[in-house]
């Protein structure tokens, strides 16, 4: 009692005492590698994903094949992981943009030159959602090669053609948000095509636009459908997918 | 034996003795025993009510003649619950003749039913279905070589979030997002192009109508990838075996991807073909 501890031992009691104490238990579960005590045992391998709301995406054991890089190649995982940062950032942007003619791209230059990390966040906004739409693509096709769309994984398949599509109108309604030469005229190609639907062409259009031809409104409605529409949509499909993929018998394979 | 208390063991002694009695009886007098004696009365009531039910014209039959036989043999059951409080502990005796005075433990004085629950030939108890193993439980033969997602399949996830963060944080530290002059309706630039992976369709804008290029190719294209797992009858997932699904596939991807790469590097002002090398590139992302 008398004997004084050396700092490392105090460190280590401090440890203890915080990963046994009454509060730090009831934060981390039965089988949380931040509890106290935790060993590596099947027992608490299970209890990892049972007792978390995260993991538990996941099922307890995966087949042996499906854990390899070389057969995913973790692109599902990463499109949805960019999915992720892309929420992140641009909850971030929204705190700067207002989505009118007169103030979108002044608040993007803004972002850029006055708020930290303002350029930063930006650059990885838009590259992430690049990088999202490939990864999609990838997802796709690595998909078609292991033939994992055939029964009893047909539908899975059908929401992932959905999901594409969703990302590539998320990627698209974000395009013309900065306001600048390059969002209107891609858009206008882009929106033009869209007037040519036969019947209700001229009419999606201008639903689109909010207008015969791109301006605020038009801003205004790509940025509700941007951050709110479309994010919403395409949570509830991948929330499809992935109890899809578990209820279809985990992950296809092996070849 | 000896913590079986003294009313206990008289009382089945009791029911031994009333039993055997009962069925001595039994032997002596009617064949069948005393549900079946409760049925002349039985009979009488549902002769009755059978009768008014066909006045009346209402009930079919063969209802009327079930729910009468559902009534007699209420009418036994109930004849033998009176007797239940008594008789309690003698059932299970008479039903296990052989097990002697030590076997009614509390447990067993506590079952109840009377005669009219025992079945045909004694049996105490109904078969109500046979329930196959393999219709509840999908009994594998060969077990699935598994492991355990953690630590197995989280670390993996676990990098490959961080590689991904590090390789866009690094990219974006050094790679700006373009952000051109504010939008002008007045200037269009030359060339005006689409988002990346739209240039495949703006590229077949040059060669078809807008609608062909711009609605049917690629909702024909989307409607074929959603048909994909329908069409493709083949079984098998192993490549040897699906050679002309994966060629087909494989085409289908260059074709866009090449239209792609065209539309974005090979198209300069009024969208013609320009060599990237001489003219430079007119593409942003």
């Amino acid at each position: 009692m008398a004997t004084k501890m050396t700092p490392q031992q105090r460190m280590t009691d401090i440890a203890d005492k915080t990963q046994g104490s009454q509060a730090w238990n009831s934060i981390f579960r039965p089988g949380s590698i931040f509890r106290k005590g935790y060993s590596d045992s099947p027992r608490n391998r299970s209890y990892v994903i049972m007792n978390s709301l995260l993991y538990h995406l996941h099922p307890v054991k995966v087949k042996r094949h499906a854990v390899k890089v070389s057969y995913t190649l973790c692109l599902g995982g990463l499109s949805f992981f960019l999915f992720i940062l892309l929420t992140i950032t641009g909850i971030f942007l929204m705190f700067f943009y207002r989505p009118t003619e007169a103030q979108a791209w002044s608040d993007i230059r803004n972002l850029q030159t006055g708020v930290a990390f303002g350029m930063l966040v930006r650059n990885m906004h838009r590259w992430g959602a690049h990088l999202m739409v490939l990864t999609v693509f990838l997802h796709m096709a690595r998909v078609f090669y292991h033939g994992a769309y055939k029964a009893p994984r047909e539908f899975n398949w059908v929401i992932g053609v959905i999901l594409l599509t969703l990302t590539l109108l998320l990627s698209f309604t974000g395009y013309l948000l900065p306001w600048d030469q390059l969002a209107l005229w891609a858009v206008t190609v882009g929106t033009n095509m869209i007037g040519y639907t036969p019947v209700f062409g001229r009419q999606t259009r201008f639903v689109l636009l909010g207008s015969i031809e791109i301006g605020t409104n038009t801003l205004l409605r790509w940025y509700v459908l941007h951050v709110l529409l479309f994010p919403f949509v395409i949570v509830i499909f991948m929330a499809i997918h992935f109890w899809r993929v578990r209820k279809d018998g985990g992950i296809s394979g092996p070849l | 034996m000896a913590d079986i208390p003294e009313h206990l063991l008289k009382r089945a002694e009791e029911a031994k003795a009333k039993a055997a009695a009962k069925k001595a009886a039994a032997a002596g007098g009617a064949p069948v025993g005393e549900p079946v004696a409760a049925t002349p009365n039985a009979d009488a009531e549902a002769a009755a009510s059978f009768a008014e039910a066909e006045a009346s014209g209402k009930i079919p039959a063969h209802l009327l003649a079930r729910s009468s036989a559902a009534k007699a043999a209420k009418a036994g059951a109930g004849g033998g619950a009176g007797e239940e409080p008594a008789a309690g502990g003698g059932v299970a005796l008479l039903e296990r003749p052989g097990a002697g005075a030590a076997t009614p433990s509390p447990a067993g004085l506590a079952q109840t039913g009377g005669p009219a629950l025992v079945g045909p030939a004694g049996h105490t108890q109904r078969l109500l279905t046979v329930v196959k193993a393999g219709s509840i439980q999908d009994v594998k033969s060969t077990p699935i070589d598994k492991v355990s997602t953690w630590p197995h399949l989280l670390v993996g996830e676990f990098v490959a979030s961080l590689l991904c963060t590090a390789f866009l944080l690094v990219f974006s530290t050094f790679v700006r997002a373009p952000l051109l002059a504010q939008a002008n309706y007045n200037r269009t630039p030359n060339p005006s192009k689409a988002p990346w992976y739209f240039l495949g369709l703006q590229e077949l804008l040059t060669m078809f109508h807008p609608m062909v290029a711009g609605v049917t190719i690629p909702g024909m294209g989307i409607f074929i990838l959603i048909l994909a797992p329908y069409t493709d009858r083949n079984p098998s997932n192993k490549p040897e075996d699906r050679k002309f699904a994966i060629g087909l596939f494989t085409i289908f991807m260059m074709f866009w991807a090449v239209l792609v790469v065209i539309g974005s590097f090979f198209r300069g002002p009024g969208f013609n073909f320009v060599m990237p090398w001489n003219k430079g590139i007119f593409f942003d992302f």
